[in-house]
């Protein structure tokens, strides 16, 4: 006791002459270990969190950003001939300039609604046109999905019964379908959204069953259990079981769906984005149809990141 | 026509189909249990345990023989015959809660505002209403078969069927929860057939301890009364001359006269 008090006594009394700091012999003693800690602080003081958070956020987009401008630069190189077959990224900007810069081209606001004027249309308005396509035939598709997967995930028979000819189905490719569609549509739009159901659908059935199968026997037994009915069932086990297992097929449905539009909308022509670039093509605007291709794979991505996305937010909340 | 007891098994046969032919799990078996008893159902691995408690459960049909509960016939599950599991089987996207809810929704008819007592009520019963906002993935496993536990006996079961409930957990979690098990039990006085591999927690726990002979056609091979007073004491018991009299009982029958069947083909 008397020994620690002492000591507590002396570090107290340390650091007192060297704040006074008049006489030189004190300043020069090694400062004891109780003074060096809040010195010992003050280098290291961390920055703001805000600072840091956009410190990390560049370090993980950095190389990306170098990656582009380094091969925006081999392009640029590559393609800067007179003759050269494929546009350079300086001549896409001002060649196509108008279509960059002005992807509403064509809307006309009445306060906040929008309304289409004229035929000659932003690409923004076309990629909107496909998305409303994706959006109807994908949506179709999901449900459509979900309901036959969780039929031949839950019914051996029916697995029997649809299995082989679902698998057989998937891996026609999703144009091969249009002939058949335009001939019992008659339209293009009923017919481009039946190209979009046909595609999503397949991948939407076989992640759902495989992951209504792939719920585990103890779930079921407490479900049979507890007596829970078949539509209790469905929605407090089979459904949260089986989220992560349906956002897969989802996510792959929605990728697989707009793959199929662009190619569909070319065949077809009249609006959406596929169309836009057939139209490029037609009228030799090779620039155009490059810009078309950035916003194809920019909507793409962002597709796939939002059902990602909703799954997760679904499966944390189930 | 003689009186049957509350939870009676008449001729329990259970056959399954496999490739190479029927395969009889249990053969003929016969068991008589007493309101507010506790069977312990012992026996090597593979010798029909589960099954049997399955047939009873309701989860597995019986291809010959009769369960009778309180004079009515067992044809299929249902929660008045509420199972622990071994993996405590908790829905991971529910909270401890909501898992508990989800049960006593199904089984007590009564306002919400008493439901949601009588959910926190047993709860408390394990010691686990500090955790009514985790999820599963966020507990111990000697936490989530608390859970498993409360789920059940919220369910106000008139037989509580425990298939190896502690099996998973170390031999300290194990006692603890054998400990709650016991202080639940001189409560609620249910009706329990609990089935273990472990001598000790079925002689510390159990009215009966049932010895099954080993599989295939397995059967009962020995009923053993504990007649143990209770509250029991895992320490003080553990000196009695009654404690190591059926342990060594239990002991005989399961490594003499039917040992593991591995170690007979070896």
């Amino acid at each position: 006791m008397l020994s620690t008090a002492n000591a507590v006594a002396n570090v107290s009394h340390m650091p007192e002459p060297a704040t006074a700091g008049g006489e030189g012999v004190v300043i020069t003693l090694p400062p004891p270990a109780v003074a060096t800690a809040p010195s010992k602080e003050l280098p290291v003081r961390r920055l703001p969190r805000i600072v840091e958070a956009a410190g990390e956020a560049a370090a993980a987009i950095l190389p990306t950003i170098v990656v582009i401008a380094a091969l925006l630069a081999v392009w640029q190189f590559a393609c800067s001939a007179p003759g050269s077959a494929l546009p350079s990224p300086s001549r896409i900007w001002t060649e196509s300039h108008d279509v960059i810069m002005h992807p509403l081209k064509g809307v006309a606001f009445h306060g906040i609604v929008p309304s289409v004027d004229g035929g000659d249309v932003g690409i923004a308005v076309h990629i909107l046109t496909s998305l409303r396509r994706v959006a109807i035939g994908f949506g179709l598709a999901a449900v459509c999905g979900i309901g036959l997967g969780v039929l031949i995930g839950q019914s051996r028979l029916a697995y029997r019964a649809l299995d082989p000819l679902f698998q057989v189905l998937r891996t026609v490719p999703p144009l091969a379908w249009l002939p058949i569609s335009l001939a019992v549509f008659q339209q293009a739009q009923p017919s481009t959204i039946f190209l979009i159901f046909i595609t999503a659908i397949w991948p939407v059935i076989l992640n759902t069953a495989a992951g209504v199968q792939a719920i585990p026997p103890t779930y079921r037994n407490v479900g049979r259990v507890l007596a829970l009915n078949p539509l209790q069932y469905f929605t407090r086990i089979m459904l949260p079981a089986t989220v992560p297992h349906m956002f897969t097929g989802l996510r792959i449905g929605v990728g697989m769906s707009w793959l199929a539009i662009v190619a569909a909308e070319m065949v077809q022509g009249g609006t959406g984005i596929g169309f836009f670039i057939w139209d490029s093509y037609n009228s030799s605007l090779l620039t155009d149809t490059i810009v078309a291709l950035v916003w194809i794979g920019l909507v793409g991505f962002a597709l796939d990141r939002i059902v990602g996305w909703i799954g997760r937010r679904i499966a944390h909340q189930a | 026509m003689k009186t049957r007891s509350y939870l009676a098994l008449e001729g329990i046969s259970v056959t399954f189909p496999t490739r190479k032919g029927p395969f009889t799990a249990l053969d003929r078996v016969d068991l008589s249990i007493e309101k507010g008893e506790f069977v312990a159902l012992i026996g090597h691995s593979g010798c029909g345990k589960s099954t049997l408690l399955n047939v009873i459960a309701g989860l597995t049909k019986a291809s010959r023989g009769v369960v009778f509960l309180d004079g009515e016939v067992i044809d299929r599950p249902g929660p008045d015959r509420a199972v622990i599991f071994q993996d405590h089987s908790l829905l991971p996207w529910l909270t401890v809660e909501e898992n508990v809810r989800l049960a006593v929704d199904q089984t007590i008819k009564s306002s919400r505002a008493e439901r949601r007592d009588w959910v926190r009520h047993n709860l408390e019963l394990v010691h686990m209403g500090h955790a009514l906002a985790k999820r599963p993935a966020e507990l111990s496993g000697g936490m989530k078969q608390r859970v498993g536990i409360a789920r059940a006996i919220a369910m106000n079961p008139r037989v509580l069927l425990m298939d190896e409930p502690f099996g998973a957990l170390d031999a300290l979690t194990r006692a603890s929860l054998q400990d709650a098990v016991m202080d639940i039990q001189a409560k609620t006085n249910n009706t329990v057939v609990m089935i273990t591999h472990d001598v000790d927690e079925a002689v510390l726990l159990a009215d009966r301890v049932v010895m099954m002979t080993n599989g295939p056609a397995a059967t009962i091979g020995e009923d053993l009364r504990i007649a143990m007073p209770r509250p029991r004491n895992r320490i003080e018991v553990a000196e009695t001359r009654e404690y190591n009299h059926a342990r060594a009982e239990v002991l005989h029958f399961l490594h003499q006269r039917f040992s593991n069947p591995i170690d007979q083909a070896a």
